[in-house]
């Protein structure tokens, strides 16, 4: 290696996948771990189906229900979602790929689940059909989001044939201030480069903040990669890395674990690499940020108010405020500490690890829910559920008033039964502000799961500072 | 797939910029299992305000729509692909697409045509000037073209060529079946496996 030229991290990672390489033709990449969910798995099945082709690796791939699955009970009411977890069910009864359906004790979301068992490992090529798969960045993996036809040619061949993206340095510079975490710090960078920032691109973190990060704050991190445009997020493996891999059922054992750090530990980016673009900023300023859009990069601190579209110099980004606050049912000058809010969801990939739920409680103990607002908190898995009830963190929830939910995506996506209704505003610690993303006409402010907890206690928009 | 190479067909402009694919298809949409049949899911939300520029009679056979900047975001959703496609759409032209979108449009036979928003500007106000305004997509000379003027974009070549020949890219990687053996054979032996049965020691057996 030292002979070569200096590398990214993300260089290194693609480069150890290629199978074949060919002009004029994208990289034939192998995969090494590909996840997959009842909603954008079926028509991958029906392909091979229709084309008699087998799954080239059952054991590489592991499928979970949790996109269409309802929080409040193991019992699915709708015969549409039912046939969906049924075809999964029996799509991978046929093909031989293990499942961890509703009920099951590893059942959760993906990118939860993936990384709790040890699964997701640095070095490793990791795809899901669905855009958070960025989430596993975090280990040093490879990791991004395809589209169904992709999960196919995943199931029927463990490659994707795909052109190398470019790579983006992200360079977080200085301390992360009390308060704020790794939900603030992807949401300033979202609303810094915006919501194409990344486009094309592969970002690496770096910096003293995120090395300081813990793992699930890296994952949260990495989660929202995709909100920025880019394909993935890498932060390169370190100690923070290994001691959480280390005793995970799936991590290596004896000989190999040492094998394997050995190897884990070249996989960083060589001094003198170069990135093809490299963004700045300094967190030692950053607050807590709430959105007040409608995409993840029109957001401003909780401290702030409702900005006018006037302010904005680029005549589209006038325009989309202008849609955005007639959608969201807010007035320019608004401090947003004003807003009332009916719902608040803490959970999804982004936030529904036990970390999350921590801060959350800390916030909530001894204190109750606001009467005019609703507490939603679903843990990101059974495994995160069974280590809070431990912990007694189901306690602190249900006494403050919230409600204590069964693992699923639940009301990130509006997809299952978990949806607000009407003009419901939320506050949430999801990944997506879209038009109806968490309802037809629901409204929707991205938090931290610190803030969504104030918010939930005082039943507008809160810090826990706030909270007196 | 058939092939594609040229198409020529009515424009239709949605001036709206990050359009993401929750706007495209909503989440209810995609719990079905199927791949067609997805036209009553295209934009469905903003198809129920009826002065949407789909809704009017005049753009009912739209085959190419032209929107804003930073077309088809967030989720990896493949059913905004399918819908575009069953609502008659072969091409979209915007500014800058999401990375997933561009994939899913591609290997469905939806063409992306990245195009600078000056550009993207006169066409569709020239498509809101005459709904029959129509513009020409040539995948071949991956130029597009509207009368005597046309404008160069791009394509990966790979999945062009598929288009081009209507071949299946799932056949083409199999037939690298022993590169793909030689490769796994390198492989390290720490890495994970998922097989069948290995997360029963910890199943409850409650799973309905």
């Amino acid at each position: 290696m030292t002979t070569e030229a200096p590398a990214t991290l993300a260089e290194k990672l693609w480069e150890t996948h290629v199978v074949h390489r060919a002009d004029g033709e994208p990289d034939l990449l192998y995969i090494d771990l590909h996840l997959t969910h009842e909603a954008t798995s079926p028509q991958a099945f029906d392909g091979l189906r229709l084309t008699g082709r087998a799954v080239r690796r059952p054991e590489l791939t592991l499928a979970l229900e949790d996109h269409n699955v309802p929080t409040d009970s193991t019992v699915i009411e709708d015969p549409v979602s039912r046939l969906q977890i049924d075809t999964l069910r029996r799509n991978c009864e046929t093909h031989g790929i293990e499942l961890y359906q509703l009920g099951h004790r590893r059942q959760g979301i993906v990118h939860v689940v993936g990384p709790q068992l040890g699964l997701v490992q640095p070095g490793m090529a990791v795809v899901c059909g669905d855009s958070h798969t960025s989430t596993h960045g975090a280990f040093g993996a490879l990791a991004f989001g395809i589209g169904t036809s992709d999960v196919e040619h995943v199931l029927a061949t463990q490659c994707l044939a795909i052109s190398r993206p470019r790579t983006m340095a992200v360079e977080f510079t200085g301390e992360l201030p009390p308060g704020t975490g790794a939900k603030d710090l992807i949401l300033a960078l979202i609303a810094e480069i915006g919501a194409n920032g990344g486009q094309g691109y592969v970002i690496e973190y770096r910096g003293a903040a995120v090395r300081a990060l813990s793992m699930e704050a890296r994952m949260t991190l990495c989660n929202m990669s995709i909100e920025a445009g880019a394909r993935a997020g890498l932060v390169a493996p370190d100690e923070t890395t290994f001691a959480y891999l280390k005793g995970r059922p799936h991590a290596p054992q004896g000989a190999d674990w040492d094998a394997a750090v050995a190897h884990w530990r070249t996989l960083r980016t060589d001094d003198g690499a170069a990135f093809d673009r490299t963004v700045e900023l300094d967190v030692s300023g950053l607050s807590p940020l709430v959105t007040w859009g409608t995409n993840p990069s029109q957001a401003v601190p909780l401290s702030g108010r409702v900005p006018a579209p006037a302010s904005f110099t680029d005549p589209a980004e006038r325009v989309a405020a202008e849609r955005a606050l007639q959608y969201m049912d807010l007035t320019p000058g608004t401090p947003l500490r004003e807003v009332p809010i009916d719902v608040v969801f803490l959970g999804s990939c982004t936030n529904g690890r036990i970390e999350d739920l921590r801060v959350a409680a800390e916030v909530l103990r001894g204190r109750r829910v606001a009467g005019t607002t609703r507490l939603l908190v679903v843990p990101g898995s059974v495994q995160v559920r069974e280590q809070a009830e431990q912990e007694g963190l189901d306690r602190v929830f249900l006494d403050a008033g919230a409600e204590w939910r069964l693992p699923g995506c639940s009301m990130c996506l509006g997809m299952n039964t978990d949806r607000l209704t009407g003009p419901q505003r939320s506050a949430s610690t999801s990944n997506r502000n879209y038009e109806g993303r968490q309802g037809a006409t629901a409204r929707t402010h991205l938090v931290s799961p610190v803030v969504a907890a104030a918010t939930a206690v005082a039943g507008r928009l809160s810090a826990p500072a706030d909270l007196g | 797939m058939e092939p594609l190479i040229t198409h020529t067909g009515q424009a239709v402009a949605l001036r709206r910029d990050d359009i993401d694919t929750d706007q495209i298809v909503p989440a209810e949409y995609c719990k079905r299992v199927v791949k067609s049949g997805y036209a009553d899911a295209l934009f469905a939300r903003w198809r129920q305000e009826p002065d949407f520029v789909l809704n009017r009679p005049a753009h009912a056979g739209a085959t190419v729509l032209l929107a804003g900047r930073n077309f088809g975001i967030g989720s990896s959703r493949e059913h905004a692909v399918w819908a575009l496609k069953d609502g008659g759409f072969v091409a979209v032209v915007a500014s800058g697409f999401g990375d997933i979108f561009r994939r899913n449009a591609m290997n469905n036979g939806l063409i992306p045509v990245d195009q600078p928003v000056e550009v993207v500007q006169e066409l569709m106000a020239e498509a809101e000037r005459d709904p029959s305004f129509t513009l020409t997509v040539d995948l071949q000379q991956l130029r597009l073209v509207v009368g005597g003027r046309s404008w160069p974009f791009e394509a990966e070549q790979r999945a062009r060529e598929l288009l081009l020949q209507g071949l299946d890219t799932i056949e083409l990687t199999m037939r690298r079946g022993e590169l793909i053996e030689a490769y796994e054979r390198r492989r390290p032996s720490w890495l994970p496996t998922v097989p069948v049965g290995s997360g029963s020691e910890h199943a409850t057996g409650g799973a309905r």
